[in-house]
């Protein structure tokens, strides 16, 4: 090795050397400074004119050598020195093992039911294309490697059945059962693992601990037709509670397992053969506290870019996952109308919509969040903490407060104009002229076999949606993505619901349709239950979009997409065509808190036996990561909510635990909705 | 020189003006030397570049394969092996597909001892950053990395036989928990995927795993996971429209499935309080594979000096490591100090006592068994006509009945020749005298002293019966434990109410079957393969430190064909568990309406005759008979798939017999 790193050097010496007889004396010093940064440039380059002469091949495989060798030995140095790095990380990374000390261990045993996305599927039956890959996870861990591998026979083993939302014909995938499921949801990146480490530290383990994984593409109702999900819960949950010596189980749903479990607690109490048929009283007797994180309750604005043109950021993970692929559509392939051809076909993209529409997300001049405040770079919490007040004083001025409060009830808008100006002045009810039109859409596609459903719409209607001028709000917005995407619609606004109800005992509501929309269906009897609101705030979140018609006019294109030229002025809430607002990055604040901070607070319609309900906010700091983050996804390891869930699991209740704990207006905001309750 | 000096040069950084000097004058040298260098260097191609050059070559090469593997098409292989083998035939599930076979039952899978994999879920210092990884399957890779830690993990507390304080293993759960043992040895991926084949997923099959460490019954005190069980299988009936559950155990499973049949009828708090209907609303069929109902011979080679091959597969996974002490570890005894902490082992005594495994003089396979392996099994007859001679002199002196023996003379003499000290004469005596010796390593046999292990020596010879007293002898610990949770006799009276003690219940010849005349009950092995049976033992002569006892493996028989090899008899069955225990009890105990059997529930063999896989492209072949390999067995499968679509054991064809099971049921005088 010695001999090695001697002929090594020799190289450089006279590079380096060259350059010094010919350079200044400042120069000079410098060099000599930057021998050693610059010996490991020279390093390649020399090893190349060093063993030049013998042959390109030769080197090649010289350097191939010398690189695997030494990642070998760093890896085995890596191994060896790893028991002796990891042991003093642990402490710091664990409230489990502090609350330990003080004596706490698992009481309630814990479910915990994660969100869209993160949840793994693996195959059972495919297509020849997908030989091999039998019981092989296509979402989720390794999953990834065959969306490179073998994009399009990925993409269509991971589509659904157009027309039933169910499997299509010869392709059957599923989901990845146990604590694996949705333990990562690629290679290091965690969901659930903190947390289950956590746990496990206060005595969990695989008989008070499950995770009730569910594929998460189906419409909730679906996952009980087909894989018996529901029952599979249900049964679990119950003998978690008799094998636990009649502990009622501590529920943790995640983003869209929120929703999820809102139509479990309905389905439950069911008469078969809809529902699981466990009678009036079975939360009451089996369900302790539901600790809801990053809850999607009211939908997410980001779901509709999503299903418009497919550019949600996050709930397509896609993108994420694989930026450069995606995006940039080298493969010959138009990714992203792939991605939207597959995801239209998952209904539970549905359940995120905007629920309660105007009423709740705010109309065309009006919107809960109307006096919020865009300067998220700055202290958004400085009145909360008191040491930053002299900071403050001179950021006052700095805060800048748009005159005309932003609209953020106009969550589809097609041109700037169109989100600012004041509704007098937009264009009304076009929507129902092209609706009218829509008669005349026997338009045959050119374009060959049709993609998308756009590729069956004219261009005129195309063009007469898109022109500029319109706005949407929660409300209207659905007719708009009626008219854009008729079948996806049809399918699943037979299993989603998104208005508010009236009259609840109106026997229709017994539908399960209504199930996952906390608007329109009541909590089940159970006033010893307790429902925590656990979400991140401070993170500027997708609230609505500035949408522009695509330039391309081809055949198999999306017509529409977000217009990324448009920014408001300095730390407005206007980038890059998208209005942000306070949340957690993928759900806003109002989705999260709301019912808790007033549907659901007391006794209300929504919640006839006064569940308690417990808003706990979670605050992002400015530049932490790892524990301390409050993103959406990310806030499962964050140190604060873990600890809040070990003393749930440990048997505190909400008011022990600190009752609410606030950052962010959404006391406020829920005061200016006017719901009736 | 002038490398020499520059050398120098360019480790004193600090003299800069010295530095560019000498660059100068180097310069020139480098000018005049450059042809001399170039020589120069390319001579010295050192051995250093050499090895890099290869490294990178072979790596490169080894990418470039890969590339090129994963770039094939898929169908490739398959050709390569068609090209050699001839077409392959259709898997089981592909065959039944095309027949119209679709999924009916909803299957239940129990795995047996070893097969299961482990994970961490609370650990010492040592196994930091384990957390619920496996410790047992995979890739066993921490054995290797940290022995010690490893093995203390996998021990269990030696008093409670649950977990050590500190310390908690679970059993993996879902199908990945015992789908491959290890990475490429399947165990139940096969039946799996040909399962799926059919339109079998997650909803319609379930893995039953369980700690296999553990006695039946503290599996449900540690992790409820008979209540488990019993929950899954009423839920899969429930949400497969009233269809009954298939249950496949497996080994060890076998037992376990026979307990958790008694657990489930029995009252709260010992049982699962579902009352005498329950197993026949919900079980259409119990399909055992390589069932040791009656137990193996193994296990008490197994106990008594960890030399069973298979129990204790961990010696197949790394022979060479644990056979050498190469490493200063005495890894025999660690092996064994965590094995006798395991109460499962014990499940696997052999039952029934010389009624079943035959006396002194006598045992019911007596002759009939040709051990030349080589042979086909149904030319046996012929064989023993060719070389009578050899053969015949030594089938005469199999005495498989004495399961223990002290030397090969002892092993073949006549009972009457032997002289035998009685064991518990004088060795009580000596139990409390005996010498704590300074090894660091605890095994019981330290704490018996050499009195002990003397008197066991001289009693000679053990049957069946005896060896229960011998084990007590030298492991009372471990069989007090066992005692409480296991028993191996035959019920005088099966209504005596001590029966409904829980530790009866996993012993087929002290209980009842359940009330269910609908069910029907399957015992699915593999024969043609030489099965460890009876053992010669020696007494090591080795220092204190080890174990005292050892097969010995210098003992062999007079002929290729002999029964004995290494010092071990053998008899007919799938390599671990003699054909005598997984048939007996389908074949004469719970045949008709017994009184094991009140209901008369029917039951059907299925044999299934050993082919070794014809090459190595096979992999473990589709018609192996092997203890574990069976589970990859075409025939096998097939059954278990028609059967789970809905056929009967009559529409299968019944009794499907290759050994002489049924003639070695007449000799056994078992009162029915």
């Amino acid at each position: 090795m010695a001999s090695n790193f001697l002929r090594l050097r020799k190289p450089y010496y006279v590079e380096s050397t060259i350059n010094c007889s010919s350079s200044s004396d400042q120069k000079l010093v410098n060099l000599s400074f930057g021998i050693d940064e610059t010996r490991n440039q020279t390093k390649k380059r020399q090893a190349k004119e060093h063993h030049g002469r013998r042959s390109c091949l030769d080197s090649c495989c010289w350097v191939t050598g010398y690189l695997c060798t030494t990642w070998w030995l760093l890896l085995f140095l890596y191994h060896c020195c790893l028991p002796f790095t990891v042991v003093h990380e642990v402490p710091e990374l664990m409230p489990a093992a502090r609350l330990k000390r003080e004596g706490l261990t698992g009481i309630h045993p814990v479910v915990l039911v994660p969100g869209i996305v993160t949840g793994g599927l693996e195959l059972w039956e495919g297509k020849p294309c997908a030989d091999g890959l039998f019981r092989k996870r296509l979402w989720g861990g390794g999953g990834f490697t065959q969306l490179l591998k073998r994009p399009l026979c990925w993409l269509e083993h991971l589509s659904l059945h157009n027309e039933t939302g169910l499997d299509p014909p010869g392709i059957r995938v599923r989901p990845v059962p146990g604590l694996f499921g949705a333990d990562y949801s690629a290679p290091g990146y965690f969901v659930w693992d903190v947390l289950v480490k956590n746990l496990a530290k206060i005595g969990y383990e695989g008989k008070n601990l499950h995770m009730a994984a569910y594929d998460w593409r189906l419409s909730f109702q679906n996952t009980e037709v087909r894989d018996r999900a529901l029952s599979r819960l249900k049964s679990k949950i119950e003998l978690m509670y008799r094998a636990n010596g009649n502990k009622k189980v501590v529920v943790v749903p995640h983003s869209m397992g929120v929703a999820y479990f809102l139509h479990f607690l309905k389905w439950v109490e069911t008469p078969p053969p809809m529902g699981g048929g466990g009678g009036l009283g079975w939360c009451a007797e089996h369900i302790k506290a539901i600790v809801n994180i990053g809850p999607s309750f009211l939908g997410v604005p980001k779901a509709v870019s999503n299903i418009l043109s497919a550019e949600g950021k996050d709930v397509a993970y896609f993108r994420a996952m694989a930026p450069g692929v995606l995006d940039s559509g080298t493969l010959g392939l138009r990714a992203l109308e792939h991605v939207m051809r597959v995801s239209r076909t998952w209904d539970s993209v549905v359940s995120l919509m905007p629920k309660g529409g105007e009423t709740i997300w705010g109309n065309m001049d009006w919107s809960p969040e109307d006096e919020h405040v865009c300067d998220f770079s700055k202290k958004r919490y400085f009145r909360l903490s008191p040491s930053d007040n002299n900071v403050n004083k001179s950021n006052a001025k700095q805060v800048f407060r748009v005159k005309d409060p932003v609209k953020y009830g106009r969550i589809i808008s097609f041109g700037k104009a169109a989100s600012v100006l004041h509704s007098s002045q937009l264009p009304t009810a076009v929507l129902k002229e092209i609706l009218h039109m829509s008669a005349s859409r026997n338009f045959t596609s050119s374009c060959g076999e049709a993609w998308t459903e756009y590729d069956e719409m004219s261009r005129e209607s195309i063009q007469k949606i898109g022109a500029a001028d319109k706005a949407y709000t929660a409300t209207t917005l659905f007719d708009l993505l009626r008219f854009v995407a008729p079948k996806m619609m049809n399918r699943t606004e037979a299993h989603f619901s998104h208005g508010i109800a009236d009259n609840l005992d109106d026997p229709k509501y017994n539908h399960y349709k209504f199930w996952s929309n906390p608007l329109e269906m009541k909590l089940p009897d159970a006033p010893n239950m307790e429902i925590y609101c656990s979400y991140g705030v401070g993170i500027p979140t997708e609230r609505s979009y500035v949408y522009k018609l695509s330039p391309s006019n081809k055949c198999k294109r999306i017509p529409y997409q977000i217009d990324t030229s448009v920014d408001g002025e300095d730390r407005s809430c206007l980038k890059s065509g998208v209005y942000f607002a306070d949340g957690d990055e993928s759900v806003p604040v109002l989705s999260a808190g709301f019912m808790c901070a007033k549907g659901w607070k007391g006794r209300t319609r929504f919640n006839p036996s006064g569940i308690n309900t417990y808003v706990r906010e979670y605050q992002s700091k400015p530049l932490t990561s790892g524990i301390k983050s409050t993103a959406h996804v990310d806030i499962m390891g964050n140190i604060a909510l873990i600890e809040d869930i070990l003393r749930v699991a440990a048997g505190a209740t909400g008011e022990e635990i600190g009752g609410n704990k606030i950052y962010s207006d959404i006391l406020r905001m829920s005061e200016r909705i006017n719901l009736r309750l | 020189m002038s490398f020499l000096r520059r050398r120098k040069g360019t480790d004193s950084s600090k003299s800069q003006n010295l530095r560019c000097n000498i660059v100068k004058e180097d310069e020139k040298n480098n000018l005049y030397e450059s042809p001399r260098k170039e020589s120069y260097n390319s001579k010295k191609w050192s051995c250093w570049d050499s090895c890099c050059w290869f490294i990178g070559f072979v790596c490169s090469v080894w990418w470039f394969l890969l590339l090129l593997y994963n770039t094939m098409p898929a169908s490739i292989p398959q050709y390569v092996t068609e090209a050699i083998t001839g077409p392959l035939t259709d898997p089981p599930g592909v065959k039944l597909r095309k027949e119209g076979l679709t999924v009916n039952h909803p299957v239940v899978f129990v795995p047996g001892i070893v097969t299961g994999g482990l994970e961490l879920w609370e650990g010492h210092q040592c196994a930091e950053g384990l957390f619920r990884k496996r410790l047992w399957g995979g890739s066993f890779g921490e054995l290797y990395k940290r022995p010690l830690c490893w093995a203390q993990h996998m021990s269990l507390d030696n008093e409670t036989g649950l977990d050590p304080p500190g310390i908690r293993v679970r059993p993996v759960s879902g199908l990945v928990a015992a789908d491959y043992f290890a990475a490429g040895y399947f165990v139940w991926a096969v039946l799996i995927a040909n399962l799926a084949q059919i339109g079998y997923e997650e909803k319609t099959m379930y893995m039953a795993a369980y700690d296999w460490r553990l006695s039946f019954q503290n599996t449900e005190v540690r992790d409820q996971t008979l209540s488990r069980i019993k929950s899954n299988i009423e839920l899969m009936v429930a949400t497969n429209g009233g269809k009954k559950v298939v249950v496949i155990p497996h080994s060890m499973g076998v037992l376990y499935f026979l307990h958790f049949m008694k657990w489930v009828e029995a009252p709260p708090p010992m049982g699962g309080g579902g009352g005498s209907e329950w197993c026949a609303k919900h079980i259409k069929a119990v399909m055992n594979i390589g069932g040791p109902f009656l137990g193996v011979p193994k296990s008490v080679s197994g106990l008594f000096s960890v030399e069973a091959r298979d129990i204790a597969i961990a010696r197949t996974f790394a022979p060479g490591f644990l056979d050498k002490d190469v490493f200063g570890l005495q890894t025999f005894q660690h092996l064994m100090r965590m094995t006798r902490t395991w109460d499962s082992t014990v499940s696997m005594i052999p039952k029934g006592g010389e009624t079943i495994w035959g006396g002194l003089d006598w045992s019911p396979e007596g002759s009939s068994f040709n051990c030349g392996a080589k042979t086909l099994r149904n030319n046996s007859i012929n064989n023993t006509d060719q070389i009578p001679n050899i053969n015949l002199a030594n089938m005469k002196n199999v005495n498989y009945g004495r399961i223990i023996s002290f030397g090969k003379d002892v092993a073949e003499a006549h009972s009457s020749k032997i002289e035998r000290v009685d064991l518990l004469q004088d060795s009580m005596k000596a139990d409390m005298l005996a010498n704590l010796t300074n090894c660091d390593i605890w095994i019981e046999y330290h704490d018996i002293g050499d009195h002990r292990i003397k008197a066991a020596a001289d009693y000679k010879v053990y049957t069946a019966g005896s060896i229960l007293d011998l084990l007590h002898f030298v492991s009372p610990k471990l069989m007090a434990r066992g005692g409480a949770h296991f028993s191996y006799g035959i019920a005088d009276n099966l209504d005596d109410p001590k029966y409904q003690h829980y530790k009866y219940w996993s012993n087929p010849l002290e209980t009842k079957l359940p009330d269910a005349p609908d069910m029907e009950i399957y015992s699915m092995y593999g024969v043609g393969i030489p099965t460890e049976r009876a053992y010669v033992y020696k007494v090591t002569t080795a220092t204190d430190c080890s174990i005292p006892f050892q097969i010995d493996t210098s003992v062999e028989g007079g002929s290729e064909d002999s029964c004995l090899k290494g010092g071990v008899f053998s008899a007919d069955g799938d390599e671990t568990v003699p054909v005598l225990s997984a048939g007996l009890m389908a074949a004469k105990g719970w045949r008709g309406k017994t009184r094991f059997n009140p209901s008369g529930i029917p039951t059907y063999i299925r044999e299934y005759s050993h082919a070794p896989p014809a090459n190595l492209l096979e992999g473990r072949g589709t018609q192996s008979g092997a203890h574990v390999d069976i589970m990859g067995n075409f025939a096998l499968i097939e059954d278990i798939i028609r059967v789970a679509a809905g056929a009967t054991g009559k529409e299968l064809g019944g009794d499907h017999v290759y050994s002489d099971i049924f003639k070695w049921a007449e000799r056994i005088n078992l009162q029915l």
